[in-house]
């Protein structure tokens, strides 16, 4: 498997506040893949040293085989969507045709679709429109651009619930027609958890999880029901968080559960429910000194 | 992720869907089975985990690729898959059954009797997911 992105031991510190710490992933060529963590964990600082805009203080960044620092022959197969664009003072359809001189894949008929499915009007100047309005604009961008390596940061600031949807099924339509790599960074990840292959999940600068989506599903349940019940079937399992209100509790326990086990909760009258991937995304973010998968088991 | 859910890989979950379709004859014998795309865009769900799905059913036998046509549904695959699910109906209905039974205070002869006479329910009047 060859990967488009490769990044080994990056370093990247302000005045000694340390944004990224020693951080190593790999995207396969031709995979969604989802940059998740909290506000401040490092995402923006990754992706504009992937996009070549800024530079580690240490380590290695490869895109498409090669340092995309000042390095024109990178960047041009790449594009970035950053969630706060800034744009010169044009209207729609000029900063269309611009992206279109950018990028040597440009597919103008789909960019021409795409403006219509987002209710985009072209002679509107881009400084007038909404902020879920620019955030659209730079979706169209990004998407028309058909660019080997797509980073997307947060691309949908002021979109509404139905233009997000929009976004993921043109998104997946595009991606399905014409593969391409994809890295997304977003916090609204139950949204986007069917399109992603693996999850990078950053936390204070390092990476705390690194893993296939579909291995972490099923991966960790809540248990619910009885106290006593509760605590008899949880004895002996890994539990990331035990909560109890009168005689009822609740807990969190990771690792696979085979069908004798379901059984066995059913027979202690026991609810049994899966964490999602945010959920699990969460509580892995807040326990980086362990090894998440081991304990899920993937 | 239009109508899969958290609790297993959704590839597994894809693989599920198809084979209760095999199973069930919405899908039937010699059909061209949904392409990874059209699942993918279906279930909003990335194509390459709608193709590891189907690739489960083609190494089960289930499905089977006709190529530059697509997948079609095996021959034999719906009478295995009927097999299979006698196979186990008796831990997945009859024994959760039987336990509940138990604890209402209901003796075997009147759990005979209760299922005797839901024989002649219309089964699309008891549809729904009955395992946990």
């Amino acid at each position: 498997m060859t990967h488009a992105i490769s990044v080994a031991g990056l370093s990247r510190s302000y005045r000694g506040h340390l944004a990224l710490d020693r951080v190593g992933f790999e995207v396969a060529t031709g995979s969604v893949t989802g940059l998740l963590g909290r506000n401040g964990a490092g995402k923006t600082t990754l992706l504009r040293i992937l996009a070549g805009q800024e530079f580690p203080s240490a380590g290695q960044v490869l895109v498409c085989g090669a340092s995309p620092a000042e390095n024109d022959r990178v960047l041009s197969r790449m594009a970035f969507i950053r969630e706060d664009q800034e744009y010169p003072d044009i209207n729609v359809s000029h900063a269309i045709r611009a992206a279109s001189w950018c990028y040597p894949d440009w597919n103008a008929e789909l960019a021409q679709r795409l403006l219509a499915d987002f209710s985009l009007p072209p002679d509107r100047a881009v400084k007038k429109l909404s902020r879920g309005m620019r955030s659209a604009l730079g979706i169209v961008i990004g998407l028309a651009a058909r660019a080997e390596v797509t980073l997307f940061d947060e691309p949908y600031a002021g979109l509404d619930a139905p233009a997000r949807q929009l976004f993921y099924d043109r998104l997946l339509a595009e991606y399905a027609e014409h593969p391409r790599t994809i890295l997304l960074s977003t916090h609204l990840i139950d949204e986007a958890a069917g399109l992603l292959e693996r999850v990078v999940v950053l936390d204070r600068g390092r990476v705390v999880l690194d893993a296939a989506a579909d291995d972490l599903r099923g991966g960790a349940a809540t248990v619910s029901g009885p106290v006593l019940a509760v605590d008899d079937f949880i004895a002996g399992r890994s539990v990331w968080e035990r909560r109890e209100t009168g005689s009822q509790a609740s807990a969190v326990i990771v690792g696979p559960l085979g069908d004798a086990e379901r059984a066995r909760a059913r027979s202690l009258r026991l609810a049994l429910a899966p964490l999602s991937l945010q959920q699990l995304v969460i509580h892995a973010a807040a326990r980086p000194a362990e090894n998440t998968l081991e304990r899920i088991g993937a | 992720m239009a109508g899969l859910d958290e609790g297993a890989p959704l590839f597994a979950q894809i693989a599920e869907r198809l084979a209760a379709e095999i199973a069930d004859g919405g899908l039937a014998e010699g059909e061209r089975v949904p392409s990874t795309n059209e699942l993918a865009a279906y279930h909003r769900i990335n194509p390459a985990t709608a193709a590891k799905g189907i690739n489960l059913l083609a190494a089960g036998g289930l499905v089977e690729k006709r190529r530059g046509v697509g997948m079609f549904v095996a021959a034999g695959a719906r009478r295995r898959l009927l097999e299979q699910r006698r196979a186990e109906f008796t831990e997945r209905y009859v024994q959760p059954l039987v336990a509940e039974a138990r604890r209402l205070g209901i003796d075997i002869n009147e759990l005979v009797g209760i299922v005797r006479n839901s024989s002649d329910i219309k089964v699309n009047d008891v549809e729904g997911d009955i395992t946990v």
